[in-house]
């Protein structure tokens, strides 16, 4: 599903992924770790498509398709999904206005019927108890205001209602109790299926007891430097990155 | 002297001098006043950015008003004036009829001339020449009062229509009075085109316990010149909700004092300024706390696009005496072209003590981040900006509280500000 190929990236002209490789299948979750200033977030706007992360050499493919030339908005609608570490405050736009302006704009670009407002709501309640939210969060603006917690759950309510193929996941875990935690984990529990692929980016080990990966990779100046299962978050947690990095070096 | 000022002054020379005599010593006075302030230049503080040379040399006739214009106008109760003359066959009353409404027309020709008072209102020299050439020349205007707690739910729509082919002068002169207790919601439209010059005055009174909530829409297209100022006066526990929304690309002035005049007295003033083309919205605000425990909120935004320019002036003076007021002014702009230019001016001038002011300005762009976090869900980039450009003044539009009238607001809209989705 997707094929990152000796990637090498620059954000304002300074090099931060430097031959990065992966290849991801669906129905897998694959999680990234890596210390500060590894690049984790980087890789999650290049595959995004961000405006100033610039491709120097390397490919990515998704489904095929080569990624480079599109923009975010056609991204979205291949089904690349990126939940992010911060997400953007929007103050004056509507959330539940957003939300059917994103899921409408990506059906008319893949050639389905837009949603009227009925059948659009009827989606919104069936996610909403799913996912065990409160609709109040579909009145207010877009992350306006909301906590921290309250931003995850929306970033994973986005999720479940575009039902991507490729979820990225930045640090969803930053900034979350215990509670919050597990509640997003269990929406991204909810939406594994054996056609939708995960990339859970993570600084920490915790969020991999509640989400399960199947392939763990270790990530550190802008490349990939080992990879295993899920012992090897374990193994990171026990003894840190330092160790894994001299390894490379 | 100007072209612009000898024109005027020919327009007045021709006009029949008024029935009462002293109406007609008032006129005589302000044309005075006004050729002898010249026309002001960009050295002076209050008129540093608008395109004056080109004012100055450009001469205006008498207005004269077009028989027939392709504009639809808004349901009753509605007042329409054409090219700067009352139009009673085009305005429809019905729904008002707990008002009192006249024109200044009316009063002119009439005996009462307490009516006329409000053309005795002197200027400062500061004020010259706009406001004493309105003095000189206003010939019609609205005179409406809203009688003791009387409540009208229904806005009263005022449609002032400039035609495509009048390209004279037209100077109105307004009163809109709110007495105790009453409530009274009032819309401007300003719509057509045409080269012509508009010069509107009006005097607000906001009696104790009275609201007045005051709409202003302006799309008076790319040619027009502008002259709008409203001076209101707000008493004990009154309260005035102002909101304008300036689309455009000519030149406008709008000058808004508000005077709060009694304890627990609140202005709230919204305002949209969207520049476009080349044209240059100027706005000057003044807001004066003259009791104690007064408040005013100052709502504004900024948008030019082209070689759009906008400037505002936000002046804020809280008088000796004035303890316990509250100020606050926020005046954000947004740049949505390389040629376009946006300047802001807050100015807080403050004689008493144990006062709350605060204001804000800052003139920017669209948040990067915010339209990224937009496309990565899979909307388009010109949607996206377009939204997150409609969240930017929607922000303007909440000083009005009641949210029908808000919805009747947005109905009223030029297309541009179209407000799907906007929270």
């Amino acid at each position: 599903m997707l094929e990152i190929i000796d990637l090498h990236a620059t954000v304002g002209g300074k090099e931060i992924l430097k031959g990065f490789t992966l290849t991801l299948a669906p129905g897998q979750v694959h999680a990234i770790m890596g210390p500060n200033g590894a690049g984790k977030s980087t890789l999650g706007y290049v595959l995004s498509g961000r405006e100033g992360y610039e491709i120097t050499s390397g490919t990515v493919r998704f489904n095929g398709i080569d990624l480079n030339d599109l923009a975010p908005e056609e991204r979205a609608a291949l089904g690349i999904f990126l939940a992010f570490q911060y997400p953007v405050e929007i103050p004056g736009v509507n959330n539940t206005y957003f939300l059917r302006t994103a899921l409408n704009a990506q059906r008319k670009a893949r050639g389905e019927v837009e949603l009227d407002s009925m059948a659009f709501l009827k989606l919104v309640r069936q996610k909403l108890s799913v996912l065990h939210l409160k609709d109040e969060l579909l009145h207010r603006a877009v992350n306006s205001g909301f906590s921290g917690g309250e931003k995850k759950r929306n970033e994973i309510f986005q999720l479940a209602l575009l039902e991507p193929k490729l979820a990225i996941l930045d640090e969803t875990d930053s900034g979350l109790d215990i509670d919050a935690l597990k509640a997003v984990a269990d929406g991204v529990n909810h939406m594994r299926s054996p056609e939708r692929a995960f990339l859970v980016i993570t600084h920490y080990q915790r969020l991999l007891d509640y989400i399960k990966p199947d392939v763990v990779h270790v990530m550190s100046e802008g490349r990939i430097i080992a990879s295993g299962g899920p012992e090897l978050a374990l193994q990171l947690e026990r003894d840190g990155y330092a160790s894994l990095q001299a390894g490379a070096a | 002297m100007s072209a612009f000022l000898d024109s005027q002054s020919a327009l007045f020379a021709t006009r029949t001098p008024a029935r009462h005599r002293q109406v007609q010593t008032w006129r005589e006075a302000a044309l005075a006043q006004a050729l002898r302030a010249g026309f002001p230049h960009n050295k002076l503080e209050r008129w540093k950015y608008a395109p004056l040379r080109a004012l100055a040399g450009k001469a205006f006739a008498a207005s004269t008003p077009a028989p027939t214009f392709d504009i639809a106008l808004p349901p009753a109760p509605r007042l329409v004036f054409v090219d700067g003359r009352y139009d009673a066959g085009l305005s429809d009353t019905r729904g008002a009829e707990a008002l009192h409404i006249g024109t200044l027309a009316e009063a002119l020709a009439g005996d009462d001339e307490r009516a006329l008072a409000l053309l005795g209102r002197e200027f400062p020299e500061a004020e010259a020449p706009f406001a004493p050439l309105n003095t000189a020349l206003a010939e019609d205007g609205l005179l409406i009062e809203a009688p003791e707690g009387v409540v009208l739910d229904a806005p009263l729509h005022l449609v002032f229509v400039h035609s495509e082919s009048n390209t004279g002068s037209s100077y109105l002169r307004h009163k809109i009075e709110c007495r105790e207790h009453s409530r009274l919601t009032v819309i401007e439209h300003h719509r057509g085109g045409g080269n012509g010059l508009s010069n509107d005055l009006w005097h607000a009174h906001v009696k104790p316990q009275a609201h007045l909530q005051h709409v202003r829409v302006q799309g008076t297209g790319n040619a027009h010149t502008a002259f709008s100022r409203c001076d209101a006066v707000i008493a004990g526990d009154a309260q005035y909700t102002r909101l304008d929304i300036d689309t455009g690309s000519h030149y406008q002035r709008l000058e808004l004092n508000l005077a709060l005049q009694g304890r627990n007295a609140l202005a709230r003033s919204g305002g949209v300024l969207w520049a476009e083309g080349s044209g240059t919205l100027d706005a000057r605000l003044s807001a004066r706390h003259q009791a104690p425990d007064t408040a005013c909120e100052l709502l504004w935004r900024g948008l030019a696009e082209d070689k759009g320019k906008v400037h505002f002036y936000g002046g804020i003076i809280i008088d000796v005496g004035a303890d316990g007021s509250n100020a606050a002014l926020s005046n954000k702009n947004l740049l949505l072209g390389n040629k376009a230019q946006i300047t802001t001016q807050p100015a807080l001038e403050i004689h008493a003590d144990e006062v709350k002011a605060a204001h804000g300005a800052t003139v920017g762009q669209l948040d990067a981040t915010a339209l990224f976090y937009l496309r990565t869900r899979g909307v388009p980039e010109a949607e996206a900006l377009a939204l997150l450009t409609r969240a930017f003044y929607a922000e303007a539009l909440a000083v009005i509280e009641d949210e029908s009238l808000r919805d009747s607001v947005k109905a009223h809209l030029p297309a541009k500000l179209i407000q799907d989705g906007v929270a």
